[in-house]
């Protein structure tokens, strides 16, 4: 849109550009780039065969999946609940709106060691929303739902920030029209608003899923931490860290950082074809 | 990411309009869908944080106070102020002078950049963790060098700091970047064509525009660098009293039978968290005009 | 705007005056294990008061605890810790293989092997004891639920898998594929695996998962003092293990920071009547009984006991990688609860 009619490329009069981008440069290297090139040099250092090995043991595979799975659940309910959030957000008017407005940042603001204790407390067996779980035969705390319960907190805001200004963008009058022209409400639903929304939902399904992936804090407490069975990888990686074993986590956290740039990859390229396609997004 | 962050402002200079019953839902399917968003909400969000309360004042008031003025909570506290006192003006610095470099110019490789300093994101702060000991631990690769010249760096307060402005890189960046961008350079060019020098024009101009977001980004980033534990929990040695910020004695105290203790210290990180959302939902509301201006620019 | 920067400026000064903490003359850091936090908590005190009135100087003991296994890669990579006092002699071991700062031969510069204490491992119950657990076989009936740490992280739970082993050694008369049978079986009965002592003790007695604690004697008596006797026993099994955690003075970093005297004064301290007195007094068994008060003593009970140096295990060096290596016996036996 307005980022849309400035693509034109020019000799620009501003001034600072070699300082800004050199200091750029430096920082961004000497702080994230010099650290991740330690990791990746390490495991260059293990050889293919053993690095392969380390990567595809049976544990570490387990621990990837769990990560993976829980992540991708946790991002699912997310986009389904963060695009009921937004769209109760933008278009209703109602008491407490604005509460809520202010409440769904509270992931990114309340530390996850905080939230992982209080969900912890809340969903053990004798907690106050685990002893009424426990009659049903339903074990949150100290299983992978736990994880899922962790992550969907953690990774809850993403979806409604994303969808939320897209929403608000998108043209009343096309709904208008789609009703006049004798869509029903489903149908202008599904026909108009959802393929309008879908590179937002996208992008802020992936973005909950690559901070739910690596996420640590909040998980530790509720997960019960079982290999094979509720143990996730950045906690593997810390297992092997405190078993001297310096090669196993590095290939684990090597392997998460592959995947990290793949996400970010993604997520790059959903932004762009969102940008390109509809005229909005981020 | 940065969506999200900048999303809440637009919302605000855009009054919603009554639609038509073409074009909403009947009555009660919306009083359902509001009903719904509280429950789920309710269930996810608040109910965790008024259990860190009710925890933590389970002891009574006193037990609470106590645990808190406990000369290892406040090593704590104080360890957790220095650290965000060193990390956020750092990734503020860096913040600005990125977003100046990609958003006031073209040249190649801009997206690379961009997507490298959203990396941190995406990278499990475990991660975040583990490259500073493969850098500086006794074992890493400049381990040895720094022991013999006595500087110590993981299992001290450079570590922990070195770990928190890593996971807390992108925030002002990512924050000010899509504004800039949306503003163009206009302004800039016209003060400049006027005769201002640059430096003048980045203050009186840029920053005037610009200053909202920056203080989302700063918010945001220093909630983050307060409350960041697993990056932290690998570097810092867990010394009590010394390398221990507060997400770390929390989980010391949980460990130690000390819960209500335990909830005491994380409710001021609660209170820290909530804090920062109403002064995010202050100036919001406050500040309406000024950034629906920001934004329009 | 001035203004509001210097009262901001006042303001973060007085929070400093506030929070700053008080100045000692020497500082010590003793890296130690998870049970030990209320142990070192009352000695330190002992000893920094002993301190005063034998030097004159002041000493300050700072403490790290977690994981045995864990602190012991901390010192690794560069925790400046003057003393450690960890779950297992292999983790001292590997601290002076790696680094070099402590001398091989740790082990016999202080007495009973640089144990000052020792422990057992026994088994915490909930009260009346529900599921009928008096020995090692009740732990694999059907529907029992056993706590233990990792085994790969935590020194206790080591310990705790080694008597389970000498149990099995003996009712199985030495044949080897029994007993790791019953080990197996064993740990299809875990279902959550914490990484240290204390979480394991936190996810039993807190959270209320599972129907045994397997732990240290001392983590099991602070459980029944901390959080009632009301809710919890003690059962102690036919035949447990006799666990040293050993103390170490870490040379290097001691040389380096000056602190030898006081941090040698400090183990030795370990070893005095008061050391000893404390150390019963905090569940512990003392090398020296004759210190300890007879009421703290009498709380201990009687147990038969295998040492690590029995020849079914041949010593740390021997039992760590057959044991707990990579691929070793743990890594074969184990298969998660379902």
């Amino acid at each position: 849109m307005r980022g849309r009619a400035r693509t034109w490329r020019k000799r620009s009069v501003l001034p600072g550009f070699g300082l800004s981008l050199g200091f750029t440069i430096a920082y961004l290297g000497l702080v994230v780039l010099v650290p991740l090139a330690a990791l990746v040099i390490k495991s260059a250092g293990l050889g293919a065969a053993e690095f392969w090995r380390l990567a595809t043991d049976p544990r570490t595979l387990a621990a990837l999946r769990l990560s993976f799975g829980t992540a991708l659940v946790a991002a699912t309910i997310n986009a389904v609940f963060g695009a009921l959030i937004a769209w109760v957000l933008v278009r209703y008017r109602f008491f407490g709106r604005r509460f809520l407005d202010a409440v769904i940042d509270l992931p990114f603001a309340l530390p996850t060691a905080v939230a992982g204790i209080a969900l912890t407390s809340l969903y053990a067996p004798n907690g106050w929303v685990g002893q009424f779980l426990q009659p049903l035969g339903l074990k949150v705390a100290y299983a992978p739902a736990g994880i899922v319960v962790a992550l969907t907190f953690v990774s809850l805001p993403f979806v409604v920030r994303t969808v939320e200004p897209v929403l608000a963008e998108i043209d009343r009058e096309l709904e208008e029209a789609a009703a006049t022209l004798g869509a029903s409400r489903a149908q202008t639903m599904f026909k108009v608003i959802v393929p309008a929304l879908l590179p937002a939902l996208l992008t802020g399904f992936a973005l909950a899923l690559a901070r739910a992936v690596g996420e640590y804090g909040s998980v530790i407490f509720i997960a019960g931490n079982i290999p094979y069975v509720s143990e996730i990888a950045p906690l593997l990686i810390v297992i092997r860290l405190e078993e001297f074993d310096y090669a196993g986590a590095t290939a684990v956290a090597a392997v998460m950082l592959a995947i990290a740039f793949v996400m970010l990859f993604v997520i790059n390229l959903l932004q762009a074809w969102s940008r390109r396609r509809f005229g909005y997004g981020s | 990411m940065a969506a999200e962050l900048s999303g809440a402002p637009l919302r605000i200079s855009r009054p919603v309009r009554r639609g038509r019953s073409a074009t909403t839902e009947a009555p009660a399917v919306r009083v359902a869908l509001v009903g719904l968003v509280f429950v789920f909400l309710g269930f996810f969000l608040m109910l965790p944080l008024v259990a860190v309360f009710v925890e933590a004042l389970r002891g009574g008031i006193s037990a609470y106070l106590a645990a808190i003025v406990e000369p290892d909570a406040l090593a704590a506290i104080r360890l957790t102020l220095i650290v965000a006192a060193i990390a956020v003006p750092a990734n503020m610095v860096f913040g600005v002078a990125a977003a100046w470099a990609v958003a006031k110019f073209e040249f190649k490789g801009k997206s690379l950049l961009v997507t490298l300093i959203d990396l941190p994101f995406s990278v499990s702060p475990v991660i975040s963790g583990l490259v500073y000991v493969l850098l500086f631990g006794a074992q890493g690769f400049f381990g040895p060098f720094l022991d013999a010249h006595g500087v110590e760096i993981i299992f001290a307060v450079p570590g922990i700091v070195l770990a928190t402005i890593f996971v807390t890189f992108p925030f002002v960046a990512r924050e000010l970047i899509p504004l800039m961008q949306e503003q163009g350079s206009g302004d800039e060019e016209a003060a400049l064509s006027l005769g201002a020098s640059g430096f003048t024009t980045f203050l009186l101009v840029t920053l005037p525009n610009v200053k909202w977001a920056l203080l989302y980004g700063v918010l945001l980033c220093n909630a983050r660098a307060m409350g960041e534990f697993g990056a932290v929990s690998v570097v810092s040695g867990h010394i009590r009293g010394l390398t221990n910020t507060m997400p770390l004695h929390v989980e010391i105290l949980y460990n130690e039978y000390s819960f209500a203790a335990a909830f005491a210290v994380a409710s001021l990180l609660a209170l820290l968290a909530l804090f920062t959302l109403a002064l995010k939902t202050f100036l919001e509301w406050r500040f309406a005009g000024a950034i629906a201006a920001e934004r329009a620019h | 705007m001035r203004r509001m920067r210097r009262s901001l400026a006042a303001g973060l000064a007085a929070l400093w005056a506030m929070v700053a903490p008080a100045v000692a003359d020497t500082t010590l850091l003793n890296v130690s294990y998870d049970p030990t936090r209320e142990l070192y908590e009352a000695f330190n005190a002992a000893f920094a008061a002993h301190f005063k009135t034998e030097t004159g100087e002041t000493v300050t003991v700072r403490m790290s605890h977690g994981g045995s296994g864990k602190q012991a890669r901390a010192v690794i990579d560069g925790l400046k810790a003057d003393v450690v006092t960890l779950a297992l002699e292999a983790d001292i071991d590997a601290i002076a293989e790696a680094t070099g700062k402590i001398p091989a031969n740790w082990r016999d510069r202080l007495p009973n092997h640089s144990a000052p204490y020792t422990s057992t491992i026994v088994f915490l119950v909930r009260k009346g004891n529900p599921q009928g657990i008096h020995d090692w076989p009740d732990l694999v009936k059907e529907g029992v639920e056993v706590i233990t740490p990792n085994p790969k992280t935590s020194g206790g739970a080591r310990w705790s898998y080694l008597a389970a082993w000498a149990y099995a050694s003996e009712a199985f008369h030495g044949d080897e594929e029994a007993m790791r049978g019953f080990m197996g079986e064993l740990f299809r009965h875990v279902p959550v695996l914490d990484t240290g002592a204390r979480g394991a003790t936190t996810t039993f007695v807190r959270r209320g998962i599972g129907d045994v604690l397997i732990t240290w004697e001392n983590e099991a008596f602070l459980a029944l003092k901390e959080l009632g006797p009301d809710k919890f026993e003690i059962v102690a099994p036919s035949i447990s293990i006799k666990a040293e955690p050993p103390i170490a003075l870490v040379d290097g970093n001691v040389d380096k920071a000056g602190t030898r005297q006081a941090a040698e004064a400090y183990l030795a301290y370990l070893y005095s009547p008061e050391g000893q007195r404390l150390v019963a007094k905090n569940f512990y068994r003392p090398a020296e009984p004759a210190f300890a008060d007879n009421a703290d003593m009498a709380r201990f009970p009687h147990l038969k006991l295998v040492t690590i140096d029995d020849p079914l295990f041949g010593g740390w060096k021997k039992a760590q990688p057959a044991h707990f290596g990579n691929g070793g016996v743990f890594d074969q036996i184990y298969q998660p609860a379902r």
